[in-house]
């Protein structure tokens, strides 16, 4: 893992990556919406609004997946100081706020027709938005701290204090009374139809990719940054 | 209750999301990245 560290090795691993996780992600994620919506049965007890599980489900995974990267990065770049893990916890938020956002909104939607509410404030909902609000501070903070020009160390804290949230999210509808349903996926098998699962499986695949490409584009774009910045430094310096 | 509504709803909210996350992180790359590359070329 060290020696990825080095932003120049890194970046000849990161411009031939992105296309090659971009286009297949792109087609997955077009291939298992099509598949979903149009090609899918009608659910006995929820109808056709079972179709919106293959967006739900993966921006789910890829709001709480996302943390938890902002996690492990923070404690790489506060155990080993490695100069990219700051640069990758950083690239992860704003795609992981906006997959935790997109979590929220089509689950409302879904909550409508299925429960007969929008919202309900029980554990697994407010634990979402909990980490929805997490990212929005982590972002703030870390905008902060590179406007000062320091190493952010403030913000990796919180990335990792805030990590606590990700397995709440996971036990809630165990630990609390919840309108929303128990893992239908779990380590020991799956309640899901595999006329669903399929296509559920192809769409998390298609949106993990597409996950990655984002990430690494905004890597990318914080390295070439801090080049600028390096390079004007020295530029003052004389 | 139609069940179209919503699904159209959730289907096109996560594409707003995406379009707007892949533009923003691209043009973000490409600015930088040309920019860094321009500085190089000047020095």
């Amino acid at each position: 893992m060290h020696r990825f560290a080095n932003p120049a090795r890194f970046l000849r691993i990161a411009k031939p990556l992105t296309p090659a996780l971009f286009w297949p992600g792109l087609v997955l994620t077009l291939v298992a919406c099509i598949w979903g919506v149009f090609f899918t049965p009608t659910e006995r007890l929820m109808g056709d609004t079972v179709k919106i599980l293959f967006v739900h489900v993966p921006a789910a995974w890829l709001g709480m997946g996302g943390w938890t990267g902002i996690a492990i990065a923070s404690i790489v770049q506060l155990v080993w100081r490695h100069p990219l893990a700051g640069v990758a916890a950083r690239a992860i938020a704003v795609p992981g706020a906006t997959f935790a956002a997109i979590c929220l909104i089509t689950g409302s939607i879904w909550g409508r027709p299925t429960w007969g509410t929008w919202w309900v404030w029980d554990g697994r909902l407010t634990s979402m938005l909990v980490l929805f609000f997490l990212y929005l501070g982590y972002i703030a903070l870390s905008n902060a701290s590179s406007e000062k020009g320091d190493t952010s160390r403030v913000a990796a804290v919180f990335g990792v204090i805030g990590a606590v949230n990700i397995p709440i999210i996971n036990r809630s509808v165990i630990w609390w009374e919840s309108q929303h349903q128990k893992a239908s996926i779990t380590l020991g098998g799956s309640s899901i139809d595999s006329a669903y699962l399929v296509p559920l499986f192809v769409a998390v695949a298609g949106f993990s990719l597409l996950f990655g490409a984002l990430v690494l584009m905004r890597m990318r774009a914080a390295l070439a940054e801090m080049r600028i910045e390096a390079r004007m430094r020295r530029m003052a310096q004389g | 209750m139609p069940h179209a509504p919503f699904i159209i709803a959730s289907f096109a909210l996560t594409a707003v999301g995406m379009i707007w996350l892949v533009i923003s992180s691209y043009l973000s790359m490409r600015r930088a990245e040309a920019s860094a590359e321009d500085l190089k070329e000047r020095l």
